[in-house]
């Protein structure tokens, strides 16, 4: 059982829905489709108000290198264009429209294509680009550019992060029991891309098992290795994951293919499959719909652009008051939301009900200098040291201690007894230290 | 649709059950077979000890929240264990004026001035110990004997080893004094005790092994080192081991969060520097015992090895960046 080298912390797993078949959701009559659903630049709407569209039809276009295309997820009427509520916290442009009911697909699209070896690998990669295929494991980064690295750098090794590290998330565990195929085609088209021969393997936590064992049958026969990972956080974590799988470190400032690496996520290599083998655009989400203090958990497919306030009407559960914080993602690295107003993008993977007792009952103490978040922090730094100078703002020290070597895990936060707000602090000084660096610069 | 009151925090919104108060009483559970026996041995002096030097040091700590107008923390725990360890380190006959002035300078001398939980930093049961024994050296050194009715008092045996030589300590029984029938303070008698608390130390990952076993084996090394040399004048290492503070020094109080340094190198120099510390005091200082001042001097270090550390992580750092 292979694992990361440093640090790690095991919260309460809380897997609550693993078992739950994927369940598909009706699409809402309005939806919000934001234009800022991946890492980069928010794409450029070309529709206009009252103008008709087709499911899969390209409402937003990448602007830029790194971006990406926003597909219309279903047939109808856009209302308009507007700054609405992000589930990031802030604002971004966002396309409103109303479904017509008739879920009618744009002509050429949805239409089985599995001979994908006979297309060119310039093909495949325009495909993954025009479906519009973003890193659906949490960073959005665009996977077409994470497909076409620097000409100067050699990839041997792909991996296929199914870990899903974080607690209560089921989704990429119920997607690699229920469409394993499709996984492991995708995987293997990312190989294709590839001039060399590349080693590929799905990294996956021993907490898991029926996936190992489900993708193990899938791969019999061909080259694909399939590992077991310790159960730990973060397991999943670009860098974690590689070191856990291959051994390599990468230190600050690397990228994974600059030791001969590409990540993606389990739920990325499917949307390429679907994108490439069924002329799919990525309009589809699955959420984990969980948390202790509600009765009604599922696992979700709903499309992009699906407001919160529809699911919960969809979904019908009374909450109970305990309830405190509504989160997208999971708890370790999620946002919190404040309205239900905020849709489903491409990078959602859970949507948690929680009682969080921190809010109420605590507050920060001072550091009693147990070291339990140096042990703790994946990246070997030294979380309380952070707090410390963040609190003091002494922004220049804080810099030369790999301050941005950090991946806001949170695990140092998570294991402090004195309950400090360790990554708000670290956040908190990469926000100064990044505006300071722009007005010098401009 | 109903309405929830939606909070907005940053993440993580999940977050261990471990506080200030579980990792304190932790080590409260931990002194208890110690304390205990040391009620069992020394009567009800002990447990009047015991009560005393508790109270007195959360009543401090109350009243300098109080006066440095903080909500107070009086019972998160610290308190309770830098009482604890204070009536654990002093003999009990020890007049009860004298608990409560060394509570007043663990708490608010040594603790509070400093700014209080976390940025003492000399552990505040030790210098309440030391000051003390400087003040009332008689009083801090009338060991009574275990089981004596009348409060029959006799020296210690790293005592006699300093007043009489090796033949006075030739009577000492080695497996008495391992469960702990001896002179001695309240709670480092007993070897057998101490281990069980730091067994449940360590199983709770409270404490790592780096600094006890470093403090120990340096201790016994370095002794056993001069007797080997001239069995006829020193002590056996096994004497050094199982006599004194050492067991007690070095897994409860060596190992003070506050008061040691963070990452394993400074840990191992900071264990092997109160090792012998403790070593030279006790073979050639003027006083028996010396784990107390061994680790205070080292506390002393402690930024020192902290700095130390952190400056060979950004010098990796700006290796690395050189090299990019």
């Amino acid at each position: 059982m292979k694992t990361f080298k440093f640090g790690g912390i095991h919260p309460p797993e809380n897997k609550l829905t693993e078992e739950k078949a994927i369940e598909v959701m009706p699409i809402p009559k309005d939806l919000a489709v934001p234009l800022a659903q991946h890492l980069g630049k928010p794409a450029k709407p070309i529709v206009k108000a009252a103008q008709k569209v087709k499911k899969g039809e390209i409402i937003g276009e990448a602007d830029g290198f790194i971006s990406a295309h926003v597909h219309a997820p279903t047939s109808g009427k856009i209302k308009s264009i507007k700054s609405h509520p992000h589930p990031s916290g802030q604002y971004a442009p966002t396309v409103f429209m109303e479904s017509d009911g008739q879920d009618e697909w744009l002509e050429g699209l949805n239409v089985e294509e599995p001979d994908w070896k006979s297309l060119s690998k310039e093909t495949i990669v325009e495909r993954i680009k025009k479906a519009g295929i973003v890193g659906m494991g949490g960073a959005g980064f665009p996977t077409n550019v994470k497909l076409s690295p620097p000409k100067d750098k050699t990839v041997d090794t792909i991996i296929l992060n199914g870990a899903e590290c974080e607690p209560f998330l089921t989704s990429d565990h119920r997607l690699m029991l229920e469409e394993p195929e499709g996984i492991v085609e995708g995987l293997k088209i990312i190989c294709s891309v590839f001039d060399n021969k590349v080693q590929a393997c799905i990294g996956i936590e021993e907490n898991k098992k029926d996936a190992i064992d489900k993708l193990k049958k899938t791969v019999e026969g061909t080259d694909i290795k399939i590992i077991g990972l310790e159960t730990k956080y973060p397991q999943g974590a670009e860098k974690q994951l590689i070191n856990a799988i291959t051994g390599r470190e990468l230190v600050e400032g690397e990228l994974p293919f600059d030791k001969g690496c590409i990540v993606h996520n389990v739920a990325t290599a499917f949307a390429i499959y679907e994108a490439v083998c069924k002329n799919k655009p990525l309009i589809e989400r699955i959420l984990t719909i969980s948390g202790i203090e509600i009765d009604k958990r599922k696992n979700l497919k709903a499309v992009v652009g699906t407001k919160f306030c529809d699911i919960m009407d969809y979904w019908d559960e009374t909450i109970s008051g305990k309830v405190n914080q509504v989160i997208t993602g999971g708890p370790m690295m999620g946002k919190a939301q404040y309205t239900f107003d905020t849709p489903v993008t491409k990078t959602s993977s859970g949507l948690l009900f929680i009682n969080n007792q921190q809010l109420e009952t605590s507050q920060e103490r001072t550091c009693i200098r147990c070291g339990k978040c140096v042990d703790a922090c994946p990246q070997e730094l030294q979380p309380w040291l952070f707090a410390n100078l963040a609190q003091q703002k002494d922004f220049d020290e804080l810099n030369e201690f790999g301050l941005f070597n950090c991946t806001e895990c949170g695990s140092c936060t998570y294991v402090c007894p004195s309950k400090r707000e360790i990554v708000h602090w670290i956040k908190y000084a990469k926000v100064i230290i990044n505006t300071r660096k722009n007005r010098k610069s401009a | 649709m109903q309405s929830l009151s939606l909070k907005v925090s940053y993440a993580p919104f999940v977050r261990s059950t471990d506080t200030i108060e579980k990792v304190m009483y932790n080590v409260a559970i931990a002194l208890a077979p110690a304390t205990l026996l040391s009620v069992y041995f020394f009567g009800w002096r002990a447990l009047v000890v015991h009560v005393v030097a508790i109270a007195s040091c959360i009543f401090f700590e109350w009243v300098s929240d109080l006066i440095r107008k903080k909500q107070t923390q009086c019972l998160d725990g610290s308190a309770f264990v830098t009482g604890l360890l204070l009536g654990l380190n002093v003999p009990s006959s020890l007049p009860i004026w004298m608990v409560i002035i060394g509570s007043f300078v663990a708490i608010v001398i040594s603790k509070q001035l400093f700014g209080g939980i976390g940025f003492n930093i000399f552990n505040p049961a030790l210098v309440a110990r030391v000051f003390l024994l400087i003040s009332f050296p008689v009083e801090m050194t009338n060991w009574p004997i275990p089981f004596s009715v009348d409060m029959q008092t006799a020296a210690s045996p790293l005592g006699l080893l300093k007043t009489d030589g090796l033949e006075a300590i030739a009577q000492i029984d080695t497996w008495r004094a391992t469960y702990g029938e001896i002179t001695g303070s309240l709670g480092e008698t007993s070897v057998i005790a101490l281990l069980l608390g730091a067994v449940w130390l360590l199983f709770k990952r409270y404490i790592t092994l780096t600094i006890p076993l470093s403090f120990i084996l340096s201790t016994f090394a370095f002794t056993g080192i001069f007797y080997l040399i001239d069995p006829t004048t020193y002590a056996s290492p096994v004497f050094h081991l199982i006599t004194g503070g050492l067991i007690l020094g070095a897994f409860f109080m060596a190992t003070d969060m506050v008061t040691s340094p963070l990452a394993f190198r400074g840990q191992l120099i900071f264990g092997l520097g109160c090792g012998l510390l403790t070593a030279i005091i006790r073979l050639w200082g003027g006083y028996p015992e010396g784990v107390s001042f061994a680790i205070l001097i080292m506390n002393a270090f402690v930024p020192l090895l902290d700095n130390w550390d952190l400056s060979a992580e950004r010098k990796v750092k700006k290796d690395q960046e050189a090299k990019n």
